[in-house]
Order: structure tokens, then sequence, then C-alpha cells
């Protein structure tokens, strides 16, 4: 029996196991729309295509499976496109579907055509047009493939109104064969044992973990690695979550708003051991003053990311769970040599304890107004180990990963590449569809959260009770800070003038709104706001400059820290 | 330092755009490029002249890998190959002028391809260090147009290919 072009498209869907689906519906898409009621899919219509597919990233970024959104020709493509860039810059792995305009009429100017596959061209893993019914299973299993495999990404499908309203039979391939796409996944046995020699021979090592533990799912081959030889541990952003940060080898986050100590001993020692990271400007400050004494060793799924940025003495592509594997192998034969370094390291790591000792994490406690890092800290506290964390940009999203003790992979949502205000709430979303059980939080400021308030609705209407915590201080606080330390604190454009009732914007969608500026009730309406049942708003009226420290100031190398203002 | 990569893409649509997107977005530099179908119909292979430091040549040959439609690249640096171009030079020859013209077509084994009173056109092949060669040449006697090819490369013998793959 055949089917329509959209029928075998939800065919093709339900055969990669998509359960839950966020789009916003629209002329070129109005078949698939209308096939879907009768497909065992769940959709959830955001009130944005970018929310839409910020919630898709989030529910990948959550759950490890890819992630799908749907939109409609123009305008809904082009919404898309600050979702795609920050899930490609995060390597994260979606699908993202688009209607276009009938294919006689691709090129016309037709109502509600963009290129999108051009547009989307340099934000992608990679994208597809499809001109041919017949090559729709085929794409479609090539584009979850592609996704999720090797260094993973958003993969792009432009599917033509005429395409969709085509007549086929149905038959899912059940092999993929690209002959130009074969990640390589094994490490290079002779590039271990070189490691491991490296690292045998190390006086004082860090290990440097990035976003490639957390998308392969290798926090427990990393926990075995560095306890095996006892090396300290410092994550990026994207990796907060991968290593528990209550470790004793956990050095926190390094880079512009790290930890001291981590940034010291990045700059002190002898050998780095880079895994699944890309050594971002944001992490290594100025580039030609970076860990001058180490010897680099650089583990990734992509070989582009290697000697990008930084010279390499030993690289090693493949998968990380294969690499970390093979590493602890090598290591284990030589069960003696192993012994002697972790001993051997202990002044390194007293050296390391001394500096976290005399530079540890802090602010300035206050009982007259709340601290931002307080009502982190606080809610730390009243959460458990499996919350999930969302955040958006800013000051209170690097509050959140210095003052957060994250343990649990995939328990901390962020856009790190992209840097994107307005992710953290539809992320939640995603991360809530995902796991309805599970307790799922947006820290937000309060001008990131203006970027997809409109999401309230959704999450409302979806009976999706994600909570939200926004730090308010009136302020686009991040530039607000730059602002102050290096422009002579003239705020240009930073002062949002205008103070929102988020009280009453909560509960103009249905939601629950709580606010306070009283430090003696933060912990109060943490735990109100989250005990109370459906989305809930709790806004804290912070310190209004309140700066993010330490910092590496934009340029500089990471030992020339700023440590207060 | 100068590059001459040969890649082999799938035949797909917008793969072009997609090689050269990848040199403009991330600031490398395409001085040449020509691109056809092989003898399997499925596949193009490009050459593309490029230059830059080993490690920016490094960061090419692996982008172009990593692109998904790429099935292979070749850099042919310092391995033994053949590099030929092709020009079509319009060169505006009258009265005294005429013969001499001729005579370089000739000396660098170039062909007339269309005559006209006032202009030959010449075809000529060869490496592009001759083609330039000819062109400075044929400058004073004037050209009205000039047409380059980019070069093509084909390692020599079975052996001389660099694979970055
Ligand atoms: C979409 C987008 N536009 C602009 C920026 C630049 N930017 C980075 S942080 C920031 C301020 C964020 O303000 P808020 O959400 O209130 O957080 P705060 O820093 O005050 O905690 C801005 C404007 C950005 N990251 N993303
Ligand atoms: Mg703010």
């Amino acid at each position: 029996m055949k089917k329509t072009g959209s029928q075998i498209l939800l065919e093709c869907l339900v055969q990669e196991g998509v359960e839950t689906l966020f789009g916003y519906p629209g002329g070129t898409v109005i078949n698939i729309y209308n096939d879907l009621i009768d497909y065992p899919i769940h959709h959830i219509l955001t009130r944005h295509e970018q929310a839409a597919v910020h919630a898709a990233d989030g529910y990948a970024r959550a759950t490890g499976r890819v992630g799908v959104a749907l939109a409609t020709s123009g305008p809904g493509a082009t919404n898309t496109i600050t979702g795609i860039a920050n899930a490609y810059m995060d390597s994260i792995p979606m699908v993202i579907i688009t209607g276009q305009v009938p294919t006689a009429l691709i090129g016309n100017d037709a109502f509600q055509e963009v290129d999108i596959i051009g547009i989307t061209r340099p934000v992608t893993k990679h994208s597809y047009l499809v001109r041919d019914i017949h090559d729709l299973p085929r794409i479609i299993k090539q584009a979850f493939h592609i996704a999720r495999t090797g260094r993973p990404g958003p993969v792009l499908v432009d599917l033509p109104k005429d395409v969709q309203m085509a007549m086929a039979k149905f038959e899912y391939p059940d092999k993929v064969e690209i002959r130009g796409y074969k990640p390589n996944s094994q490490g290079n046995p002779r590039q271990i044992e070189k490691a491991v020699k490296m690292i045998l021979a190390a006086k004082r090592p860090v290990i440097y973990v990035g976003g490639g533990v957390t998308l392969s799912d290798t926090s427990q081959e990393l926990l075995a690695f560095a306890e095996l030889i006892k090396v300290p541990v410092t994550t990026t952003l994207m990796a907060m979550a991968s290593f528990p940060k209550k470790h004793p080898l956990s050095l926190g986050m390094l880079g512009m708003h790290g930890t001291y100590y981590a940034n010291m001993a990045v700059m002190e020692s002898d050998l780095l051991i880079a895994i699944g990271a890309r050594f971002d400007d944001r992490v290594t400050g100025k580039l030609s003053t970076f860990a001058p004494h180490a010897k680099i060793i650089h583990v990734d799924i992509d070989p582009t990311s290697i000697k990008k940025n930084v010279r390499v003495d030993l690289p090693i592509v493949g998968d990380l769970r294969d690499v970390l594997q093979k590493l602890i192998a090598e290591l284990n034969l030589s069960p003696h040599e192993v012994k002697v370094l972790a001993s051997d390291l202990a002044p390194w790591r007293e050296q390391i304890a001394t500096w976290r000792q005399t530079h540890p994490m802090s602010y300035v406690a206050s009982t007259t107004e709340i601290k931002p890092q307080f009502v982190i800290e606080t809610l730390r506290k009243v959460t458990n180990d499996d919350a999930i964390i969302t955040t958006e940009v800013g000051q209170h999203q690097m509050w959140t990963a210095q003052f957060f003790d994250f343990s649990q992979p995939r328990t901390f949502l962020t856009s790190g590449g992209l840097g994107t205000m307005g992710f953290g709430l539809p992320s939640a979303l995603g991360a809530q569809a995902a796991w309805p059980q599970r307790q799922v939080i947006d820290v937000s400021g309060d001008g990131s959260f203006q970027m997809n308030s409109q999401e309230l609705a959704t999450l409302v209407q979806y009976r999706l009770p994600v909570k939200i915590v926004i730090l308010n201080n009136n302020f686009l606080g991040m530039v607000r800070q730059w602002q102050q330390l290096f422009f002579d604190q003239r705020y240009s454009q930073t002062c949002m003038e205008l103070p929102i009732d988020f009280v009453k914007l909560a509960e103009a969608y249905g939601a629950t709104g709580l606010s306070t500026s009283d430090p003696a009730e933060v912990e109060a309406v943490l735990r109100k706001g989250l005990e109370t049942p459906g989305p809930v708003i709790m806004e804290f009226k912070v310190s209004r400059e309140e700066n993010v420290m330490p910092m590496v100031p934009a340029g500089k190398g990471l030992n020339e820290m700023v440590l207060a203002s | 330092m100068k590059h001459t990569i040969s890649v082999l893409v799938e035949n797909e649509f917008g793969v072009l755009s997609r090689i050269s997107g990848l040199f403009s977005g991330r600031g490398f530099n395409i001085e040449c490029l020509s691109v056809a179908p092989t003898l399997d119909p499925t596949t193009s292979r490009m050459t593309i002249v490029t230059s830059g430091d080993d490690q920016v040549i490094e960061q090419i040959t692996k982008q172009l890998h990593k692109l998904i439609d790429t099935i292979k690249v070749i850099d042919f640096t310092g391995e033994d190959y053949v590099e030929r171009e092709m020009a079509l030079i319009k060169v505006a020859a009258e009265d005294s002028s005429r013969a001499e013209t001729l005579r370089i077509a000739d000396i660098f084994r170039g062909k007339v391809v269309d005559v006209t009173p006032r202009s030959y056109t010449i075809e000529a092949t060869g490496s592009p260090q001759k083609i330039d060669a000819l062109i400075e040449i044929l400058r004073p006697i004037g050209i009205k147009e000039l047409v380059r090819s980019g070069p093509v490369v084909i390692g020599r013998g079975p052996k001389g290919w660099r694979s970055a793959d």
C-alpha cells in the first residue's frame, strides 16, 4: 500500500523511536500535521520555532537521544536558526525538519520561500533537500545516523510540499551506507601506549575535560581513569556535571570564570590531558601564555578539533569510551608504576590544595540584600542530585556553574558555545518533557527570561512543571559587569529601566509566581516554589551590581585572574 | 605556502557551496577551484589551490574531510604529480603584431582557435607557470580578454598520492 510523503516521514520517525516532537505548524507542513494526528508521536506546540528547537535540544541533552523539531518554511525556518546554531556549537544530536515550497516553485521567491539549506549550511553537521519521495526514507535514516554518531550535531531536512503529497511504497532501510562518513571510533593503540608513557613521566598532570565526556556518556570511564592515576580534573562549562564537583580530585571549572586553583593548576602543569574538549578561547585565555610548561595529549572524536587552537604533542582521535578504556587497560599493565605515580603526585595535589585553601570559590555574604550566589547555594541545598538545571546566559549562568555542586551527568544544560540568552526556559521544557517525574529548574536572568518567556504558555498547556528561578538584578548583568570593569562604568543600554512584575506575568499564563527581596526568605521561597505543582516563577531581587569573580579579562592569560572587584 | 588539493566528492546538490562556504566561513584562502564529474558519474573531483602555513593546511584538509559529502582528500604538495591548466587568450593582433603573436603562440605550443582581422584567440595548456609566462610575453602586444581554467592535477604513476584521510 502506498503512503504519502508526510506519512512516510512520520513512519520513519516512529522507526527511529521518536516519541516527542517539538514544532509549530504552517502552510508547508500542514500535510505533516494532518497525518500526525494518526501517529503515536507526542507533539508539543511551542510558542516560537526557536523555542521548539531549544526544547528538542534540551530533550537531547537530558537524554542523549536525538531531539526532533518541526517548522514550516520561510519565517518558521528562519526562526529555527539560533536554535540550530546553538546545538551545532555544543554538538547536540538533533534533526530539524522544515517544510519547503513545492519543488517547482523553488528559486522563484515563492510565498514563504527561503533557502534554509543555504542559510543553515555553516551551522549544521549536514543537511538535505528532499527532491524525490523515494529518497525520503534513506535521507531520514542518514539524518539520524549522522546526528548521533561521531561528533554529534544538528542535521536539517528540508521537505518540499509536493514531496509530502507524493505517493510511494514505504520501506525503511536497515543499513546506512555513506561512503564519505565513517567516524573513527578506535583509538590508535600506539598512541595510547605513548600517552601512558607520558602520563607515567608526569610530575604535575591535569585532566581537562570537555563536553565530549557528556556527549559520549563516559563519566564512569573518566572517573575510573582519574582515580587510577590520582590526577586532578578540571572541567569546562559543558562537562560540568560529568565529573562530581565534590570529588577530592575535582578542581571545578577552568577558564574565564573558573576557579583560581583550576586555572593555576593548568598554568603550572607539565602535562595536560585534554579529553573531549576543544580549547575554546573562553577556556584558554591568551593562547600564547596558555599552559606554558605543559605537554598536551588531546583525545577527541573530531580530528578538526585537534591542533586547531593549540599545539598538541600527542593527538588521539577516537571515541572517548574506547580511548579511556584502552588507557585504563594499558595503565593496568604497569600496576607498580601507576602506584608510584599516584603517590609521587602527592606534592602536586598538596600544592593545589594550598591554592584551594588560599583562594576558595567565595563571595561576600549579606543579611540585608540577597546575594545571587546565596540563592544558588540554597537551591543546591533544597534540591536533590537528580534535579536537572538549565540556565540562560549571563552572570546567573556563571554563578550556577560556580556554586552548584553537580554530580550527575546530563543534569546541567547550558548554552556553552553560542551563549544563547533565551535557551534556558525552552530547554527546560524539553528536558521536562523527556523526564516528567524529575525536577527541572531553569536558573534565569531577568534579561534572558524575556527572550523566550512566551514558553510559559507551553509549560502550562502541557502541564510541564518546570520551576524558574530568576536572579533579578534589573540589569543585563554580565554586560554591565564588563562595562564596569573595562568601560569606566558607562552603563550603556544595560539597565532594564522597566521593572517587570514577574509574579503577575506568571499568573497571566496560569502559572504561579513568587517573589522576594529578603535574604531571610530565600530558602522558604525556594522550598515553597519547588513544592508547588505546575510551573512556578521564583523571583529573587538580588544585589544589583554583584560581579562574577574570579575573572580572566578577555585576552589575558589564565594566571592574570582578577579575584575580586 | 601554496598547496594543490584534490577532493573527491559526492556529485550531489549543493556540494560546491559546502566546499566554498567552508573556505570563506573559516577564512581559508581559495586561489583556484575547478570541478567536474569523474569516470563514476556519482562523484566529482575538485582541484583546489590554496595557501597557508602547515597548521592552516592541516585544518583545511581535515575540515574538507569532515564534510559528509567528501569521499577523499589528497594534498599533492611534496608529491610527484602532473599539473595542467588551460587558458584562452584573446590578443589584439593587428598588422605588425600578427606575425609576432603567432610566433609566440607557436613557441608555447599554443593553438589559434579563433581569428578575426583584429585578434587571435590562443588556446594554451601547461603548468600554471607556463601560462603565466605566456601571458607576460603577450601582455605588451595587448590582451583583450583572458580566461584560465585553474589547474587540474593527477599523481604520477601508481604512487605519489598522499591521502589525507
Ligand atoms: C541572544 C543574546 N543576545 C545578547 C547576548 C549578550 N549577552 C550576554 S550576557 C547578557 C546579559 C544577560 O542578562 P540577564 O539575562 O539579566 O543575566 P545576568 O547577567 O543579569 O545574570 C547579554 C546581553 C547574548 N549572550 N545572547
Ligand atoms: Mg539580569
